[in-house]
């Protein structure tokens, strides 16, 4: 096993990696911002948010902005430390590799 | 199996640029509004000349009023035409790439390029209210040097050194008054063509 199986489970996908490196470089990132710049759907996003969610990697805010309801994400610090995690062991991998 | 970390680690570089800077900027919005400038300024020149004006006199400026509305005017159509161009490419370019508009970078970019250039705006109304004509060139040109540098971090931080040569210019120009047509056809002319060709290259 090795380094493998420091790889973080929670971002094997695409999706995940994305919102995770959107929220990485800005504060908070609403809804309809990190679907547009994705190119997912809403159940597509709102899945990945809940997971990682629950993985306590980014925060949740759910809003009103006149009668429209927005929902806004950030990156938790444990969720920027557990991403720094994960891009250091893929640097590794892809170093031991090459 | 390394392919797909490779891949991992390109789509993470590839939204954190997306999602933090402006980056539907189009070297071809450069290339025209520099073209725009260029044949604003020479027909300024040209207007000069037809009424009678030789441009690097010292001796020989005293300008009607007709000749006055009609610079303002060209200068109003540079500027609409500049900014067409520049918006035009820029939307061909994001529906090319498929790369949203409207997002929070392109919002923080416009607003740091924003604060410079209203300051300048209003600094230039007060170099007209008090008729030190000779500065505008040079505060134009410094102004705008500036507001580039300041919305570097939110598109191609190359505008930096864009910036920078606008900055360099609009120093020398503030010793050399009486060609601020000259300065404002290198700066806003011959500048944005070369930098609009070197990021037209760079990013295609």
């Amino acid at each position: 096993m090795g380094i493998i199986d420091k790889l973080n489970k929670d971002f094997e996908s695409r999706v995940r990696l994305g919102i995770m490196s959107i929220l990485m470089v800005n504060d908070w990132v609403d809804f309809t911002e990190m679907k547009t710049l994705l190119f997912i759907t809403d159940g597509n996003l709102a899945s990945h948010s809940t997971a990682l969610e629950k993985a306590e990697y980014i925060e949740v805010k759910k809003e009103f902005v006149g009668k429209k309801p927005k929902t806004s994400y950030r990156v938790t610090n444990k969720g920027r430390a557990a991403f720094n995690e994960h891009l250091n062991s893929l640097e590794k991998l892809i170093k031991s590799n090459n | 199996m390394n392919q797909k970390h490779q891949e991992d680690l390109s789509h993470i570089r590839s939204m954190m640029e997306r999602s933090s800077r402006f980056i539907s900027l189009s070297g071809l919005s450069g290339v025209f509004s520099g073209l725009s400038a260029l044949i604003g300024g020479l027909y300024a020149y040209q207007l000069f000349k037809a009424n009678g004006i030789e441009y690097f006199d010292k001796n020989n400026k005293v300008y009607s009023i007709d000749l006055l509305l009609e610079l303002f005017f060209i200068a109003i159509i540079v500027l609409f035409s500049a900014l067409t161009f520049g918006i035009f490419f820029t939307i061909r370019k994001s529906r090319k790439y498929n790369l949203p508009i409207w997002t929070t970078a392109t919002k923080k970019m416009l607003l740091n390029l924003a604060i410079p250039l209203i300051v300048g705006g209003v600094f230039c109304l007060a170099l007209l209210f008090y008729k030190i004509y000779f500065l505008i060139a040079p505060a134009t040109l410094l102004f705008y040097g500036l507001a580039l540098i300041n919305a570097e971090k939110y598109t191609f931080s190359d505008i930096k050194y864009l910036g920078f040569c606008e900055l360099i210019l609009g120093c020398i120009s503030l010793f050399y008054v009486g060609y601020g047509l000259v300065f404002w056809i290198i700066g806003f002319g011959i500048l944005h063509i070369l930098y609009g060709l070197l990021l037209f290259k760079k990013y295609k």
